[in-house]
């Protein structure tokens, strides 16, 4: 059962047949290129066997980062971009947003 | 287009070498090393994998690692089977063990003495347990369980430890002991862990090793260690795998090859991964006592080497 | 090695630790030691425990850092790590496979107070998650082309299809995707307005994922299509939203980016 449809099936046919003259050159052309193979890939969020750093760091710390600590995010790339009014790219000023 | 078609459960892949582990060095396999290691003229001895990390349905990482098992042996390594969980073993992780080891056809099979999940939360470190009679049951029911899930014998590692359980009754040699005794399974020494271990709850690593199972072990682990110091300034090593092996350890596995004779030894190397041919250079010092050793074996090859 | 206090008389009692107990002081560093972790000849152990804590709040961090590449680059190390460790002391793996940590991290800094400001960071996050789950999909063969070739054109409207296993569509209200692409290939970041809406298409026609701008209506069409609608409704379901929709353009990128594998037989 069909419902009405705004959209014809000649017109989604005339799509496709379009649509197929551009992949059908697309598909030919990577499979041209194959490209070499590479198997270095890294694994993401993968699981080993090793312990971390020792007693020093932040598994201990109970001082959850407070204040302008947060001004941190000045180091990070999002700052290079700019946004109108200026305030979406770079976190500044910061010290009043954060909770108390 | 896709180079391995997608694997079902019940395929066997008639391209795999022969899955028997050899007597000689093998390394952890990083993914950044795999074209270095598929090129290299050194033919690595066996390479091994953490299994969780290849639990993923299809993608890149099967692909790496089928192209890995086409021309080594294969060693799977469980990090996330939390064989010490005291709220029992997660049955689909079981399973998707097993659908690796179906898959890649390994020759060796390992796990820890150790767990990391409780109540569903997974630690992603590995925790030890304390040594007593509830926790050795406990164990020993749980490595029943992944031996007749998986069909064959598994071999367990000893932990590297910081800390004690006051209500431990047994060492941590009678206990792992009386697991292989109860349950059949094999061993994994690892003889860093042994040396952390030692270092931090001070005894002799060599005492360690004169009480531990040596006819059971079927695999040895080497990795380098890093130090810290505890609460008193006294020496506290821990078990990064970020660095070469160490001198002392060396020393204790040089020992360890000359009693028992050569046994598949693995260097693993997991965090500040170097160059391939680092890792290299640490596999074939390791083959080097081997070969030695193997020379002066008056009893003859109970693991013979290869070739 | 030693054996623990068994011929020892020192009738002391014993301080049995349960791991539940052992588990609850890991992620809080608020608790002491649980009393019964020792160190050797029963001294204490509080920087002993501790090598357990960093293990497993710094491993964890550093999991999502793999993860969440571009979203560590843009808020810089420092900030990264100190919101992650938020996210590790509220929320832990559920599966011991870490590649699927942080499901819901993108949710994380939505409401994450010092990033707020940061708008587009979640929708960032969102494309990075699909990414990774697209890499561990299942492998599969993209659609053959000609497979659409072969169907009358009068049928066309009714066929639904099968979607590939990798394939996800991020919408943003921001310009997550230049933002995502720019980042992952280390390039400057200078000339995007994040303000500018984009949609994502996460692909896996082999072995490498694909991340592309959606063109409008597109990302309504291919989701109208993943949830198992005609396409013929997925057409009507894009126009509905976008009125400039490209219903060949939006076919074209389908079949070029692999995003279905087959077309669905009828039931």
């Amino acid at each position: 059962m069909s419902k009405k449809t705004l959209i014809g099936a000649s017109a989604v046919a005339g799509a496709v047949a379009m649509a197929l003259s551009g992949a059908t050159l697309v598909a030919s052309t990577t499979g041209a290129s194959a490209k070499e193979k590479c198997y270095g890939v890294s694994l993401a969020g993968k699981n080993d066997c090793a312990a971390g750093p020792g007693t020093t760091c932040a598994g201990t710390s109970t001082v959850d980062y407070q204040g302008n600590a947060w001004t941190l995010v000045e180091n990070g790339t999002c700052t290079t971009m700019e946004l109108p009014g200026g305030r979406v790219g770079s976190l500044e000023p910061l010290d009043r947003d954060l909770p108390a | 287009m896709t180079d391995i078609p997608a694997w079902k459960d019940g395929d066997t892949d008639a391209s795999f070498t022969d899955r028997t582990i050899p007597a000689r060095a093998g390394a952890g396999l990083k993914p950044s090393h795999v074209d270095r290691i598929l090129q290299d003229d050194y033919r690595i001895g066996f390479l091994e994998v953490h299994a969780e990390n290849y639990m993923g349905d299809g993608g890149a990482p099967h692909r790496a690692l089928t192209a890995i098992r086409q021309n080594f042996p294969l060693s799977v390594h469980g990090v996330g089977l939390s064989i010490g969980s005291e709220k029992g073993l997660d049955d689909e992780h079981i399973t998707r063990l097993k659908r690796v080891v179906d898959r890649y056809e390994p020759g060796l099979v390992s796990e820890h003495l150790a767990w990391s999940t409780h109540d569903l939360s997974y630690y992603n470190d590995l925790l030890p347990v304390p040594y007593d009679r509830k926790t050795l049951d406990r164990v020993c029911s749980h490595i029943d369980r992944v031996q007749e899930a998986l069909g064959r014998k598994i071999l367990l590692e000893n932990p590297s430890t910081y800390v004690q359980f006051e209500q431990s009754s047994m060492s941590e040699t009678e206990f792992i002991s009386e697991i292989a005794r109860r349950t059949g399974c094999g061993l994994l020494l690892d003889i860093n862990n042994v040396f952390v271990s030692a270092t931090n709850q001070k005894y002799r690593p060599l005492t360690y090793l004169s009480e531990f199972p040596l006819e059971k072990v079927e695999e040895i682990h080497l990795a380098g260690h890093a130090t810290d110091i505890d609460d008193e300034g006294d020496a506290l090593l821990i078990d990064a795998h970020d660095r070469p092996v160490d001198d002392e350890v060396w020393k204790l596995y040089d020992i360890v090859i000359g009693q028992m004779g050569p046994v598949p030894t693995l260097v693993e190397w997991d965090n500040d991964v170097p160059e391939w041919p680092i890792l290299r250079r640490e596999a074939m010092r390791a083959d080097e006592i081997l070969e030695r050793r193997a020379a002066n074996y008056l009893l003859g090859s109970r693991h013979a080497a290869a070739g | 090695m030693p054996r623990p206090d068994s011929n020892s008389e020192a009738a002391k009692t014993v301080r049995t630790v349960t791991l539940g107990r052992f588990s609850d002081a890991l992620l809080d560093p608020e608790q002491p030691t649980p009393a019964g972790i020792v160190g050797p000849d029963g001294k204490k152990a509080d920087k002993r425990f501790d090598v357990y804590r960093n293990n497993v709040t710094v491993s964890l961090v550093g999991a999502l850092a793999e993860i969440y590449p571009a979203v560590h680059r843009l808020v810089g190390d420092d900030f990264f790590r100190a919101m992650a460790r938020t996210y590790v002391r509220s929320e832990q793996p559920k599966s011991p496979l870490l590649f699927r940590y942080g499901d819901d991290f993108a949710d994380f800094l939505e409401g994450f107070e010092p990033a707020k400001k940061l708008v587009y960071l979640p929708d960032v996050a969102r494309l990075e998650r699909a990414w990774l789950d697209a890499f561990h999909a299942a492998d599969a063969p993209p659609l053959d082309p000609a497979a659409l070739a072969a169907i009358a054109p009068d049928e066309l409207a009714e066929q639904r299809f099968k979607a590939h296993p990798a394939t996800r569509v991020v919408c943003s209200r921001f310009a997550a995707v230049s933002i995502f692409s720019a980042n992952r290939s280390g390039a400057d970041l200078s000339g995007i307005d994040p303000a500018i809406a984009e949609d994502g298409l996460v692909t896996r026609r082999d072995f490498d994922v694909e991340v592309r701008t959606l063109p409008e209506g597109a990302a309504a069409f291919l989701q109208a299509l993943v949830d198992g609608n005609t396409l013929g409704e997925a057409a009507e379901a894009a126009v509905a939203v976008a009125q400039k929709f490209d219903l060949a353009a939006a076919i074209g990128a389908m079949l070029e980016a692999g995003a279905f594998t087959a077309i669905a037989t009828k039931d």
